[in-house]
């Protein structure tokens, strides 16, 4: 079905949707120029919005690529580098950014698993209402607001140091919403008839979740789950105001300082020595292909096992 | 489909609601496992919003006594001296650079996100649309730290000659007066990495709304004679109207409380700089101003002080959403 074929003969009634008050006029080859016009547009629209992406992409290739071919960046951490010095590697940040990442989701997935949960199976009436708005201004609150709320909480009343688990909290603040979107959605798509059959053979509401309606879900929870740690991946404001950088390798999650890719970044980012610039540009480098290697996961695995509705 | 935003409109918008579970599926059977999870379910749900009242209570219980301390009028003073007693404060600048900014932003995203999701829902070919769509998906993917370093070492260099040519045109507006500041690190450049940064939000969720234009909606629009662009603007556009603003409003909020693109940036002004209401200006918005200063939160009266900054942007943020979801909502009304 194309448009771009005018039939100069429209002499119908005008029509007048809403929202328009000319209705089709007989003017055809205006028309015309407004209609290729606007095709043009929209393709100019597009390319403008492949200008940043392929500029961002290619200055950081250029200017960090080829620091991730050094073996050295995998294995070393940057203990007692120097600005001046070239050398030394990523893999305490790395290590730091994980663990992060991972203890993050150990306490955002099941929360924002069972929220999707109460909003699609059992929400009904003004809970479920209160509890969705909720998660639309968790959705919206800034980073650095939630890591403001857990300085608040974790320092200033608790007089506890500013930790790496800190950090993971306000990270969880931020990862929840995301979960429960995505999980929600999926939930959704989960056909009443499986469940309806679950009732029939007389299986209990919790157990046709458990075991019918969340594996159906699977593999787009998946999904949600890894694009929810792509983004705490990639945040700082919570590591700027509660987890401090180090060179050194650290593991602990209670005491001492913790680094990340993104501290990384900001550590060493006003430098102009090549060999501090090139390690920010390295580090920004890495940290981009771990969250595409977690968004190009997600996406594969929501294609790959979509239920089928 | 999730995106990589984070952001959705799916529950929002009258999808394919038939395939959701029924309403008479809630009778409890009374079973103890049946109780354990959906108590389970329920208090996960109670506890989100738990968490979100605490932060509301937190920041208010840490802001009061410090604002009880502020000699100078919290919204409309431009200094800001925390170190000193009396301490006085005001977020007056922080505003205006915060509001600037993300006006910038908007004016950019706002238009080529539409247009970017036009062009994937009405105008690319079969095999393009899709990964057209990932790939401004992917916009949302690069972290803000690494939109910074882009912002100043690399953007910020191209900066210099539109910056001259803007002030040589316009610099009789007080908006568009030479402030003296490298242009890399203006207001303008980050509201243009905000546009960046909000583009793949605004255009995500448009995309959707448009791709659920009504068919009949469209083909009545082709069979009256309509060309594509017709078609688009009597069909297309009214219906996504309510989700064009919603999504403009997500990626407003998401333009105020960018932190860490903003805090590499721009350059924060001496306490000293007179008022301007210059583009080309520095200064610090309300997360910048916080993250700038997190190692000065030793004593609870300082920290109070940003913390009341931090109220402000969590209500800005808030009230920008919440009309977001409102729009949404009467739309869904509106359409059932």
């Amino acid at each position: 079905m194309t448009a771009t074929d005018i039939t100069s003969d429209s002499n119908l009634p005008s029509m007048r949707p809403r929202g328009s008050d000319a209705g089709f006029s007989h003017r055809s080859r205006a028309r015309a120029l407004r209609n290729v016009l606007a095709r043009v547009v929209m393709w100019t629209a597009f390319a403008i919005a492949m200008v940043p992406l392929a500029w961002i992409l290619w200055s950081v290739v250029t200017k960090g690529g080829q620091m991730l071919l050094d073996s050295h960046w995998w294995t070393n951490s940057q203990r007692g580098i120097t600005n001046r010095v070239v050398g030394g590697g990523a893999v305490h940040a790395i290590q730091g950014t994980l663990i992060e990442a991972l203890v993050t989701a150990l306490m955002a997935v099941p929360v924002g698993v069972m929220t999707a949960i109460y909003l699609v199976e059992y929400g009904r009436g003004r809970l479920a209402k209160a509890v969705s708005f909720t998660v639309d201004i968790l959705t919206g609150i800034p980073s650095i607001v939630a890591a403001l709320f857990i300085y608040a909480v974790w320092v200033t009343v608790f007089g506890f140091q500013r930790v790496a688990f800190a950090v993971c909290l306000a990270l969880v603040l931020l990862m929840i919403p995301v979960v429960v979107r995505s999980t929600e959605e999926m939930l959704k798509l989960v056909p009443n008839e499986l469940r309806e059959a679950a009732y029939a053979l007389g299986v209990p509401k919790w157990r046709t979740i458990v075991r019918v309606v969340v594996p159906t879900a699977f593999s787009g929870i998946i999904t949600g789950i890894l694009l929810g740690l792509a983004r705490v991946m990639g945040e700082t404001a919570p590591l700027l105001i509660l987890g401090p950088y180090t060179k050194n390798i650290a593991t602990n999650l209670f005491g001492g300082l913790m680094p990340t890719l993104p501290t990384m970044i900001n550590q060493d980012r006003t430098e102009v020595l090549q060999p501090a610039v090139d390690r920010v540009w390295g580090a920004a480098m890495t940290l981009i292909l771990m969250i595409l290697v977690l968004n190009i996961a997600g996406r594969l695995i929501s294609r790959l096992g979509a239920p089928k509705t | 489909m999730p995106t990589s935003t984070g952001v959705s409109s799916v529950d929002e918008l009258p999808g394919p609601s038939e395939h959701g579970p029924l309403q008479g599926d809630r009778a409890p059977t009374g079973q103890l496992g049946d109780r354990l999870f959906g108590g389970t379910a329920r208090g996960a749900g109670l506890l989100v919003i738990v968490m979100v009242t605490l932060i509301a209570v937190f920041l208010l219980s840490q802001a009061l006594p410090a604002l009880a301390k502020d000699k100078v009028n919290f919204l409309t003073s431009t200094e800001w001296n925390v170190n000193g007693t009396p301490m006085q404060f005001g977020i007056a600048n922080l505003l205006w650079v915060t509001v600037l900014s993300s006006a910038i932003a908007m004016l950019i995203a706002v238009p080529l996100g539409v247009g970017v999701a036009l062009f994937i829902t009405q105008y690319a070919p079969h095999w393009l649309s899709r990964p057209a769509a990932t790939l401004v998906d992917l916009l949302a993917a690069v972290p803000s730290i690494v939109y910074g370093l882009w912002g100043l070492q690399v953007l910020g260099t191209h900066m210099n000659g539109i910056q001259s040519v803007l002030i040589r045109l316009f610099g009789w507006i007080p908006l568009f007066k030479d402030a003296r500041i490298g242009a890399a690190s203006t207001i303008l450049t980050v509201g243009l990495v905000l546009s960046i940064m909000v583009l793949p939000i605004v255009s995500a969720l448009s995309r959707e709304v448009f791709a659920q234009t009504p068919t009949s909606h469209t083909d009545a629009a082709l069979a009256l004679g309509a060309t594509r662009w017709e078609m688009i603007r009597t069909a297309v556009l009214p219906f996504g109207k309510p989700g064009v603003i919603s999504a403009s409003m997500l990626g407003l909020g998401r333009a105020l409380g960018e932190t860490v693109a903003v805090t590499v940036i721009l350059s924060a002004l001496a306490g000293s700089t007179p008022w301007s209401w210059s583009m080309f200006n520095g200064g610090e918005t309300f997360a910048s101003k916080i993250a700038n200063n997190a190692a000065e939160f030793d004593s609870p009266s300082k920290a109070g002080a940003f913390m009341a900054a931090g109220l402000v942007l969590f209500l800005l943020t808030f009230v920008v959403n919440a009309i977001a979801r409102v729009v949404i909502e009467r739309r869904k009304a509106f359409i059932e």
